[in-house]
């Protein structure tokens, strides 16, 4: 158990300490700012997948709550001067807020009525970006978004500061839903998805729980929101495309429904498998598509799900074969007992 | 206020509202079988659309033509990908079925992309005459729809209640063990649901599309329209969907004229949102099964 723990932990810092000196490694800027964007999907991922893959409800909207992020921080900081950092605390602050109004209405629903709900939420969300002009400049987006201030020494002006910010906001993001998921909380919404009726007889508030982790979730998707707009300086309506949010879900099956590193590791697989192959970008959507059925199909678990499933059957069959060899050895004891009394 | 663009209004609603609820007809007729909202029933609208811009174009076919052959194409577009997908992910659970529709929903839309191009197309209206009915003016595209969808609302009707294989459809909605039990075979029943539902997609397509515009992306507003219209309505329930089809179409043309047109879509979901605010269950709920 606790060299299970060990190992996961290993694995964990092993792939912080690759992410740190990536940097340094790959010869220019384009590498850096491509997986900085990876890692700015993979924080909105990793909200997606607790209400997705650890609670079982199908959100459609997540990009939308992303776009209220983004929005939050580009509009306060362009056109009310607000401070960076102020700006960038609200726009989880907004999303979630947002979140929690949308959470309270659709969470009451049936499954399937949920997934429709949140896609009209999230058409809502576009529609409302695109036409208030007003408010959020309408299809010409906000351009001129201040990148991060510094922080006391450190200054985020170069591509380089912007990706460490980014990857310790990953790391902060994925630390927190790790004590999350393994909470007695987390169990909770564990078992939501297991079964709603299950959950409520054990004494889990069905809705309460439902709307903590829809709340949690919006959170995430506005500090991805946030950290975008500071990162790419410009945002447009499209953020809250549907394409963007089908898109966290293929990030999630790719790596892992329900897992904690799988939306992260789909998210950074997924964005340079489009990025190295250029050809495709027109026809993303024609890979994206038969993508997500070969896997709901073939592969549910995801990569790091099917790891671990094998993980699991593994130590099964190797506990199997110590619990067997036990048995063969204690037979062979009691033959060897009872040898000398015959003889 | 002027008594005939009142008319107006309520001709424009039975137009819009007859397109919606044929749409959502298939997509309720899916739900019997599915039991998940099927997302890539607006692909199937895009692609009857596409088919007819097709046949009309390339093959110069009249436009009678077109509407049977996009029917038939997309008739089996639908089935394919019950025979394909769905059928597999039958013992899945349905966030496994949703999620595979959405990946049908994007691979539809990108095919389409990919051979038209994301411009917007127009197909010319077959019959570009007016008709004057009490001093309103009623384009004979109008009427087709309204009379075409009333038509193919009552054969439907017809087919569910009085003949055997309408009632296979109708029992396998209701109860799929019960339907199993006294013999009747889920696939053949599957695979009429879904023929119908993408025949009915495509027809709704090629009647709306002269006074319309085709683009891979025209499905889209239809199918969410017509999901908020099933919620309505009742998942599952073929009245409902009619009832809420013209429900949300009568908004629609009334609030795009008294309100604005640039909130008109809006509507809709702005609809859904406080029905189900009141009532999370829907308008008409379906009875537990």
């Amino acid at each position: 158990m606790i060299a299970k723990a060990l190992s996961g932990r290993a694995v964990a810092l092993a792939a912080l300490a690759l992410a740190i000196v990536y940097p340094l490694v790959v010869p220019n800027d384009y590498f850096i700012y491509v997986m900085a964007l990876a890692f700015i999907y993979a924080i909105a991922t990793i909200g997606l997948n607790l209400i997705l893959g650890y609670t079982g409800q199908l959100n459609l909207a997540h990009a939308g709550f992303m776009a209220i992020g983004a929005y939050t921080l580009g509009i306060l900081t362009v056109d009310y001067g607000v401070p960076f950092w102020l700006a960038f605390f609200l726009s989880g602050l907004v999303a979630a807020a947002f979140g929690f109004l949308a959470g309270l209405v659709s969470l009451r629903l049936k499954a399937d009525y949920f997934a429709i709900f949140t896609l009209c939420v999230g058409l809502i969300i576009w529609l409302v970006i695109e036409k208030w002009d007003a408010l959020t400049h309408g299809v010409v987006g906000i351009i001129g978004i201040p990148a991060p201030s510094p922080i006391g020494p450190l200054r985020f002006e170069t591509p380089l500061a912007n990706y460490y910010l980014v990857l310790a906001v990953l790391a902060l993001s994925l630390f927190l839903m790790d004590r999350i998921v393994h909470s007695l909380l987390g169990r909770a919404f564990i078992a939501i998805r297991s079964g709603e009726g299950l959950a409520e007889a054990l004494g889990i508030p069905l809705m309460r729980t439902k709307v903590t982790a829809f709340v949690i979730s919006t959170a995430y998707a506005g500090y991805a929101g946030g950290l975008y707009a500071g990162f790419v300086r410009f945002i447009g309506p499209q953020i809250a495309s549907e394409a963007n949010a089908f898109d966290m879900i293929a990030f999630i099956l790719v790596g892992g429904l329900g897992t904690l590193s799988g939306p992260v590791l789909g998210a950074v697989a997924l964005t340079w498998a489009t990025q190295s192959l250029q050809f495709l970008q027109d026809y993303r959507l024609l890979v994206f598509g038969p993508l997500l059925i070969l896997l709901v199909m073939f592969l549910p678990r995801g990569i790091i799900g099917t790891l671990k499933a094998r993980q699991a059957r593994q130590a099964g069959a190797k506990a199997a074969a110590e619990r067997a060899a036990a048995v063969q050895r204690s037979a062979a004891a009691a033959e060897a007992d009872r040898t000398p009394a015959h003889a | 206020m002027n008594l005939s663009l009142f008319v107006q209004q309520i001709l424009n609603g039975l137009t819009l509202g007859s397109v919606y609820a044929l749409v959502a007809l298939g997509l309720t007729l899916v739900y019997g079988i599915l039991h998940i909202p099927n997302f890539s029933h607006g692909a199937l609208f895009m692609a009857g659309a596409y088919t007819a811009f097709f046949f009309i174009g390339s093959l110069g076919a009249n436009y009678w033509v077109a509407l049977i052959g996009a029917a038939a194409v997309t008739a089996a577009i639908a089935v394919l990908s019950e025979r394909l997908v769905f059928s597999r992910l039958r013992d899945s659970p349905p966030l496994h079925d949703m999620i595979a529709a959405i990946g049908l929903l994007l691979f539809i839309e990108a095919v389409a992309h990919a051979i038209w191009g994301a411009d917007f197309r127009r197909m010319a209206p077959p019959f570009p005459g007016i008709m004057r009915i009490a001093g309103t003016v009623l384009p004979i595209q109008r009427a087709l729809i309204i009379g075409g969808a009333i038509g193919l609302m009552i054969a439907l009707h017809l087919f569910l209640k009085r003949t055997t294989t309408g009632a296979t459809i109708v029992a396998m909605a209701q109860n799929r063990e019960g339907a199993s039990l006294v013999g009747i075979d889920l696939t053949r029943v599957s695979i009429i649901t879904f023929a119908i539902s993408g025949a009915l997609a495509a027809v709704a397509a090629v009647l709306f599309a002269p006074i319309n515009l085709i683009s891979p992306s025209m499905g889209n507003l239809v199918i969410l329209k017509a999901f908020v219209i099933i919620i309505l309505g009742g998942m599952g329930s073929v009245p409902g969907a009619i009832l809420g089809g013209m429900i949300i179409g009568f908004a629609e043309s009334f609030g795009a004229f008294y309100i604005s047109t640039d909130l008109k879509d809006i509507i809709a979901f702005a609809l859904l949102v406080a029905i189900l605010s009141l009532r999370p269950q829907g308008l008409f709920p379906a009875p537990s099964r």
